[in-house]
């Protein structure tokens, strides 16, 4: 696949490490919920890196949103969160990826998991769901940090109506919040995702050890494996 | 090293040899028989190196190895590779 140029139209501050960025990509021509894109930086001295983003908007159409959180050892990250101005140029790939993808024909329970940017390709489910006026049951399950490390915190606190947010947090939760923070067990699956018996169809991403924690806690808990599909991140 | 990604992290890469998309094609693992898409399996070593492992058995499926000048890919670990069209 051939690499696009894509321009920074704007970006937005979401969390002290994460930012989100709008970039025009001619010849993008639009994407499914739940794609990613490979970026692509090539420094003075001819060096590139690569690095996978999920694409947090779905649609039609040559604009994009991503949303990168820094990894403070990464290459590339470090400077789509703190560098990359509105007019500056990456390179794109995509875009990439046709199995973990929600397209509004599906009218089944959708059960979203997300960790940290984990967010990012089940936003894109989320606003596809909302653009196409879909009835199908959403439930999300975000767990973050501290309020504070939430990638679309205003979306996600004005749900629509088909859309049910349970928050999760991992250091620091709201004063008053029932749930001490800590991290995600099959308890928090169990209490506030879809039951197995409804058959939801699943999606977990987020970091490897919190998508491997909840994939074996969907199948305990009775959830068909082929239902649920997984999208690992690292931190390289 | 150490931590795994999974299939999904092979879309882009691929992209440069094949016309198909890897996350949707299934696989038969050749050590246990288990057939499943390619997203599912676990994937060792990128960003130049990805080691395919099968995610029930954890036998390699596949390696690719991306240098400046070309790939090389090798697949002894499938029977067979199913492409949806």
């Amino acid at each position: 696949m051939n690499w696009k140029v894509g321009v920074v139209a704007s970006t937005r501050r979401e969390t002290a490490s994460g930012r989100s960025i709008v970039l025009d990509v001619p010849g993008w021509g639009g994407n499914i919920a739940g794609q990613h894109t490979d970026v692509r930086l090539t420094a003075p001295n001819g060096y590139t890196a690569v690095r996978s983003y999920s694409v947090a908007s779905a649609g039609v159409g040559d604009r994009i949103e991503l949303a990168v959180d820094r990894l403070p050892t990464g290459e590339v990250s470090p400077y789509l969160v703190d560098t990359l101005r509105e007019g500056d140029e990456i390179e794109l790939r995509g875009p990439l990826g046709g199995w973990f993808v929600w397209t509004p024909q599906q009218t089944e329970s959708v059960q979203l998991i997300g960790g940290g940017s984990g967010i990012v390709p089940l936003m894109a489910m989320i606003r596809s769901h909302e653009a196409a006026g879909s009835t199908a049951p959403f439930r999300l399950l975000y767990s973050v940090r501290t309020p504070l490390d939430a990638f679309f915190r205003a979306e996600l606190e004005s749900p629509s109506a088909h859309l049910e947010v349970t928050w999760i947090f991992t250091r620091h939760a709201p004063s008053g919040w029932s749930r001490p923070a800590g991290r995600i067990t099959a308890a928090d699956v169990e209490a506030h995702g879809f039951p197995a018996a409804v058959s939801p169809t699943v999606f977990v991403c987020g970091p490897t050890g919190f998508v491997e924690t909840v994939a074996t806690a969907l199948v305990a808990l009775g959830h068909e494996p082929q239902r649920v599909k997984t999208e690992r991140f690292g931190g390289a | 090293m150490g931590e795994h990604l999974d299939g999904n992290a092979l879309a882009g890469p691929l992209s440069d040899l094949f016309t198909f998309d890897p996350t949707t094609a299934s696989a038969r693992c050749g050590g246990c028989g288990d057939i499943s898409v390619l997203a599912r399996a676990m994937v060792y070593g990128e960003p130049d190196t990805f080691i395919v492992r099968c995610a029930n058995c954890d036998d390699v499926l596949m390696t690719i190895v991306q240098a400046p000048d070309r790939f090389c890919i090798e697949l002894r670990g499938m029977t067979w590779l199913k492409i949806p069209r």
